[in-house]
């Protein structure tokens, strides 16, 4: 059986390969710190189940250190030139696009066709996990392509892979670092201070008007944290789970799913979401450093009323 | 009710009001969360790892990279800028709502990295959507390229934000599942992603018709504007 553990071990063996190429890798300035911030995500790859979660804990203290106080650093690629890029887009054409979408494909093959396959009495997938190992499975698959579209062995997709991962670079954490820290504000309590001052200020039986609470907090909560990443964890335990599934039974899959794009619908609104908002706003020259959120959240603001809508008619069935 | 726990999220609003580095800023909030609730350090840092085993599996998606990387280094991007090339000889507003649409469809099977403001607004989009206007409406005043340029940005946003979600490996199903996974709910990611749907599609037509109302006002102020010229230039006694 193909399970999670599966997916960790490619993981950790992915993330190795970075740290040590990024530690051989003389251009990087903070090769160093690059390489042990890699090698750490690496070894709790490996290690982490088996590993007491204090010192776990700790480790994530310490890959924030290292990525907040500038520990990574970009290196040198074995890129290619311009004029070699063009030559091969135009040799190769449409097929470059093949494996590319090969890792959606064979992701869905697998969560729909794959996941009822057994060999014997046990399944070749583990159940629990089917879409995360189809996911790994079809990165291989698609790799295995990519290298024979480009002549190009597995090594040098991962050498290649550095120059997008290094220019990542700790953001690519900051998903996984802000569900940790939502996993403290729920043991902190702060979900049930937020309901609170929910329940505090809406009647509660009224489904509409909780509808309406979640997906405008959501928004809200998104405006004032710049990610809605932050902000599920909190309007979800918070005001969702007690108040909709527990109390008007409302389908959780729809739920969760509208209330995240609710979040989105923040992110158009807000300054703190930066790299969407202000970078571009700079990058096209603007005067006015608000005018790509100035264009966009009127769509913003009417696509979040229709979420309420819709959280309302599909998820309260 | 203990309220003092919502300082964690003050921390947290502070920290990026102050443009301090996000990674710090969330370790700092969870500490200061822990503190405001009674939770002492250690054991903030056995939530923080406990949490960490169970969810990292959110570094997924940085396995698709090798495959994006190879084929990046062999033309992708310069194979796909050529794609969207040949809209060409279009308006401003099919141009934006034909991007709107290929940049909701791209990231929804996962290529969120084929568009964006540095790799297509800047260099492609942007141009031929000023391009386009020009063409059409003759010649452009500087407030109205600067709201063009602008425009473009929110639709590569608009197009990324509501595709992304439909994609069964994207961090923030993963996020939703691994959270009710935790509260006692299994749901199927495929589930969630499919429930991305009818937002994606409410937002494909509410700024597609933001973008046709745009382009229809541009052309009514580029004509005021010409007709207050014209008329300056017919009878410039009466603006003297």
């Amino acid at each position: 059986m193909i399970g999670l553990q599966f997916v960790y071990w490619l993981m950790g063996l992915y993330f190795g390969a970075l740290a040590w190429r990024g530690a051989r890798d003389a251009a990087n300035p903070r090769r160093w710190t690059t390489a042990l911030f890699w090698g750490l995500i690496a070894a709790l790859m490996f290690l982490a189940e088996h590993l007491p979660n204090k010192v776990v804990g700790a480790c994530v203290v310490a890959l924030a250190l290292l990525a907040g106080f500038g520990g990574l650093g970009r290196g040198g690629y074995a890129e290619t030139g311009e004029a070699e890029k063009q030559r091969e887009s135009q040799r190769l054409g449409n097929r470059l696009f093949w494996p590319a979408l090969l890792i959606p494909a064979v992701t869905l093959a697998a969560a729909l066709g794959l996941k009822h396959v057994r060999i014997g009495d046990t399944p070749l997938l583990e159940p629990a996990n089917v879409t995360l190992v189809g996911l790994s499975l079809a990165c291989l698959v698609a790799l295995a392509a990519a290298c024979r579209l480009t002549r190009q062995t597995p090594w040098s997709g991962v050498e290649q892979s550095r120059r997008l991962v290094d220019a990542i670079g700790w953001a690519a954490l900051l998903p996984l670092l802000l569900a940790t820290l939502g996993s403290v504000f729920e043991a902190g309590g702060v979900g049930q201070a937020v309901a609170g001052v929910v329940r505090m200020a809406i009647p509660v039986d009224n489904a509409f008007a909780v509808v309406a609470a979640y997906a405008l907090g959501m928004a809200l909560f998104t405006v004032i944290m710049g990610n809605a990443f932050a902000a599920f964890p909190v309007m979800t335990g918070g005001i969702a789970l007690p108040l909709l599934v527990g109390h008007h039974h409302a389908d959780p899959a729809p739920l969760a799913a509208i209330g995240m794009l609710s979040g989105y619908c923040g992110t158009l609104f807000t300054p703190m979401a930066a790299n969407f908002n202000l970078v571009p706003a700079a990058l096209l020259e603007l005067k006015d450093p608000y005018g790509v959120i100035r264009a966009q959240w009127p769509t913003g603001a009417i696509l979040l009323a229709c979420n309420v809508l819709l959280m309302y008619w599909i998820a309260l069935r | 009710m203990n309220y003092w726990p919502l300082i964690g999220v003050a921390a947290l609003a502070l920290g990026f009001v102050l443009r301090l580095n996000p990674a710090l800023v969330v370790v700092a909030a969870g500490f200061i969360t822990g503190l405001a609730a009674k939770i002492s350090p250690l054991e903030v840092l056995d939530v923080l790892g406990k949490a960490y085993t169970e969810k990292r599996f959110l570094l997924l998606f940085l396995l698709t990279l090798p495959v994006i990387g190879l084929l990046e280094r062999h033309g992708l991007k310069e194979h796909a800028q050529r794609w969207v090339a040949r809209l060409r000889g279009a308006t401003m507003a099919r141009l934006l709502i034909a991007y709107l649409l290929m940049r909701q469809l791209a990231s929804a099977v996962g290529l969120t990295s084929l568009g964006g403001h540095p790799q297509t607004v800047r260099p492609l989009l942007a141009p031929m959507a000023e391009g386009a206007a020009q063409s059409n409406h003759g010649d452009l005043d500087e407030d109205t390229r600067q709201r063009i340029r602008a425009m473009a940005a929110g639709t590569d946003n608009v197009g990324l934000f509501f595709g992304e979600d439909i994609f069964i490996a994207f961090g923030a199903v993963l996020l939703i599942q691994s959270f009710f996974a935790e509260h006692g709910f299994k749901l199927d990611p495929l589930h969630i992603a499919l429930w991305g749907i009818p937002t994606a599609i409410c937002a494909f037509l509410i700024h597609c018709v933001r973008v046709l109302r745009f382009e229809r006002a541009t052309i009514r102020r580029l004509a005021q504007q010409r007709a207050a010229e014209l008329a300056a230039v017919a009878d410039p006694a009466r603006d003297a």
